[in-house]
């Protein structure tokens, strides 16, 4: 029965992604080649001070994402360190030096992994105008590296890669904005709040006392989702009544989050000129988020250990109005993009389950991924299966028309070996160095043996991805998973942005070579499964060893 | 090499620039949500309030509150909420939850020892209170939500719950039912989310029903 739930969901959420593709897959071609600036964008430009008309080579490209994104995580910084002096600070202190530099790290690199809890930590002004703005920005920032290198593989001849001041600008401007405002108002009108009330007393309907936390929610929460950010309002992100309220509040979360990761694919069909490119890259994305969900409802609902025997069913961590099949279904929407919103605590799915979650960033969030990132990533992969493939028939590989020469291939290669290295050594060094380990197991862990190891290779892997979920039993803020999960967002997102500008620059420089009787056909079924296998391939060989020990342990045992 | 720094230079400027210019954009936003959610539709936008007969506010239509006495005991005229891992960190005391200031979930993973014990005793707690075997409490019953604030029940839950409250009040069965079976808010489209009663709202309907 369970299963027929699960289906209707699916398809519910696959029949409204296919009505929106088309339409926001072409608005979002239209806004990133179209060579009209508008008015307060050309308003903006004056005051940065760029000529939109000018294409940028990779390297000027690259250094306006880092020089960016830097000033971003030093502004959000400072702003937390002197929180107590903005208005509307709830009475919180100033955050703390290595909490604030893990906030800012992981709120300018798209993750939103929480070490602090919002309610108790943070007040309004530096979740609006701090988190908020880079929930706008950091989502902008990796939509504008993915259509950059869409452009290489497009572009014939050209030393130029496109305008990051304007990829960022207009992203921002006429994609986020306009669909926050408008979804905004939806989810205020279900029930999510809007208001600066700060903390409500109330006496309950049983004489006892409430405090209760209010707070400017939708603005926040839209973004949130649609930027594949995740970062909550409340501790309890999306499981808390005033961030989803309903099941319908659930449904649209949801759908926000795929919208521009599954629609960037035809943005990318028509910039290369060829829609059929983007199914390919579809057809894969949905062929591994679909695995994905069924095992998480088969895993939830059958599992046979100690607590779900015991009570019946997988309820603990998970909301009524949701159930198993629709936390299911958010969590995989979830973990597959980089959103790491969560609307049931993960920590305490059954041991496959939750290993579910963690695979699906461990194949690299490309299941669609994060927007942009999502786009970019698959892209570095199809490259990789292209090459085994030409390796197989003894061809010199090529995509899209372009040459997948050495130099591609290292620019490939080390893209994909950014992420698990930064899983395993930021999670053997936490049990490895003396002062670690100790850390981990005095404060951190909030579970023991496999479970808790799981813990911290879930944070590592959540944050090397750029996704923010976490098994949230984990206490994050101490000095050292403060300061190493914040350097592993910062290296798990721009050691592989600046990889995929480097890609975008060689590429685009290249002539097309023309389409012949041997060219390996990448717009058809074979080639989707090849791309499958290839993703599955190189995550499990790295991640095997690791899950042994943690999910795979505590799962067989029970 | 003096060129690149120079190049370096130019890009912080304008990306700092650039990080001001947003950040006005995105405060403007959020008051511009704030002032439609106000004007256009205060009762969503102010979280959902819902009053007694007599006007006062006594809570959220959407956060769950406890119905239990100053040392956690649940109070029999009362529906009971899911265990909640919601509580002010400033109080140790165990007998708190839906605390709306802190949400959590307990985070406890399925194979742990003494979770186990404590939900094995919760069950036959709940299977006493309301006179029905062990196998008949519902996974919701003795499981925590995941925000600590879950305002509803499973229609399971409720119905073991219907004839002490009923005889509780001085109410007969079908008269709870009926209350029960209002605030339960059945599956969208009948597949989307799951059937749900609402706890708060229910209780109150209780306790005006006199």
């Amino acid at each position: 029965m369970v299963y027929v739930f699960a289906i209707m969901a699916f398809a519910l959420i696959a029949i409204i992604l296919v009505a929106i593709y088309k339409p926001l897959g072409d608005y979002m071609f239209n806004v990133f080649t179209t060579d009209k600036d508008l008015f307060f964008e050309k308003w903006i430009y004056k005051v940065v001070g760029v000529d939109s008309k000018k294409g940028q080579t990779w390297k000027a490209y690259l250094r306006g994402v880092l020089g960016f994104s830097l000033m971003s995580v030093l502004v959000l910084y400072l702003l937390q360190r002197v929180q107590q002096w903005l208005p509307f600070s709830l009475g919180f202190p100033n955050v703390q030096g290595p909490l604030a530099f893990n906030t800012a790290a992981s709120f300018v690199t798209n993750t939103n992994w929480q070490s602090y809890s919002p309610d108790v930590t943070l007040g309004y002004t530096v979740q609006f105008a701090g988190l908020a703005v880079q929930n706008f920005v950091s989502a902008a920032v990796g939509i504008a590296v993915a259509v950059a290198l869409v452009r290489g593989f497009a572009w014939r001849r050209s030393e130029t890669i496109g305008n990051f001041w304007v990829d960022l600008t207009r992203c921002t401007m006429r994609i986020l904005l306009p669909i926050s405002i408008v979804m905004g108002i939806i989810l205020i009108a279900l029930g999510v709040a809007q208001n600066f009330a700060g903390f409500v007393d109330v006496n309950t309907v049983a004489g006892g006392t409430q405090k209760i936390m209010q707070g400017p929610v939708a603005s926040q929460e839209v973004i949130k989702e649609l930027g594949t950010n995740g970062g909550g309002f409340f501790n309890a992100n999306s499981s808390h009544p005033y961030e989803n309220p309903n099941m319908w509040t659930n449904l649209i979360e949801i759908l926000l989050m795929l919208a521009i990761p599954v629609a960037l694919t035809r943005t990318f069909g028509r910039m290369v000129g060829d829609i059929r490119q983007g199914y390919a890259l579809l057809g894969a994305m949905v062929i591994i988020f679909g695995i994905s969900f069924f095992a998480v409802v088969t895993a939830e609902s059958f599992a046979s250990d100690p607590i779900t025997s015991l009570t019946g069913g997988s309820m603990e961590g998970k909301e009524t109005r949701f159930g198993i099949v629709w936390s299911g279904l958010f969590g995989t929407t979830s973990t597959s993009t980089s959103t790491g919103a969560v609307n049931s605590m993960h920590d305490s799915y059954t041991a496959l389950g939750g290993m579910i979650y963690m695979l699906n960033m461990m194949l690299g969030e490309v299941s669609p991924g994060g927007v942009g990132a999502g786009l970019y990533g698959i892209l570095v992969m199809a490259v990789v299966a292209v090459f085994i493939a030409g390796l197989m028939v003894g061809r010199t590989p090529e995509y899209l028309g372009k040459k997948i020469g050495p130099r591609e291939m290292k620019m490939a290669s080390l893209y994909f070996l950014v992420m698990p290295i930064t899983v395993v050594v930021g999670v053997s060094l936490s049990f490895a160095v003396p002062f670690a380990r100790q850390s981990i197991f005095d404060t951190s862990l909030n579970n023991s043996g496999n479970h808790g190891f799981s813990e911290v290779v879930y944070a590592f892997t959540s944050a090397a991805n750029n996704n923010g979920s976490a098994f949230a039993g984990l206490t994050a803020d101490t000095p050292w998973l403060d300061t190493t999960l914040g350097l592993a967002v910062l290296i798990g997102r721009f050691l592989p942005i600046a990889l995929v500008i480097a890609l975008a620059g060689s590429l685009a420089k290249q002539d097309k070579v023309p389409v012949t009787a041997g060219t390996m056909k990448t717009d058809n079924g074979l080639f989707v499964v090849l791309l499958v296998f290839v993703i599955f391939l190189i995550s499990a060989l790295t991640f095997f060893p690791t899950l042994a020990l943690g999910p795979l342990a505590e799962g067989l045992v029970a | 090499m003096k060129n690149t720094i120079s190049l370096n230079l130019r890009a912080y400027w304008a990306g700092l620039k650039a990080v001001i210019v947003f950040t006005v954009i995105v405060i403007v936003y959020t008051f511009v949500m704030t002032g439609i959610g106000q004007l256009g539709m205060p009762d969503k936008a102010n979280g959902s309030m819902i009053t007694n007969a007599q006007g006062e506010v006594v809570g959220s239509s959407l956060i769950g509150q406890s119905f239990t006495d100053a040392n956690g005991d649940a109070l029999p005229q009362y529906f009971q909420s899911r265990p909640s891992a919601a509580s002010d960190p400033n109080k140790d005391e165990d007998s708190q939850g839906y605390y709306a200031a802190a949400s959590a979930g307990t985070n406890k993973g399925h194979a742990d020892a003494d979770f186990v014990k404590s939900t094995t005793e919760l069950r036959k707690t709940i299977a006493k209170r309301e006179g029905v075997s062990v196998k008949d409490v519902p996974s919701d019953a003795v499981t925590a939500s995941s925000s600590g604030l879950d305002p509803e029940i499973s229609p399971e839950y409720a119905a073991i719950q219907v004839k002490r409250v009923a005889k509780e009040r001085g109410l007969s069965e079908e008269q709870v039912e009926n209350l029960v079976r209002k605030y339960t808010t059945g599956r969208g489209l009948g597949f989307i989310g799951e059937s749900t009663v609402n706890v708060v709202r229910l209780n109150l309907a209780l306790d005006e029903l006199k």
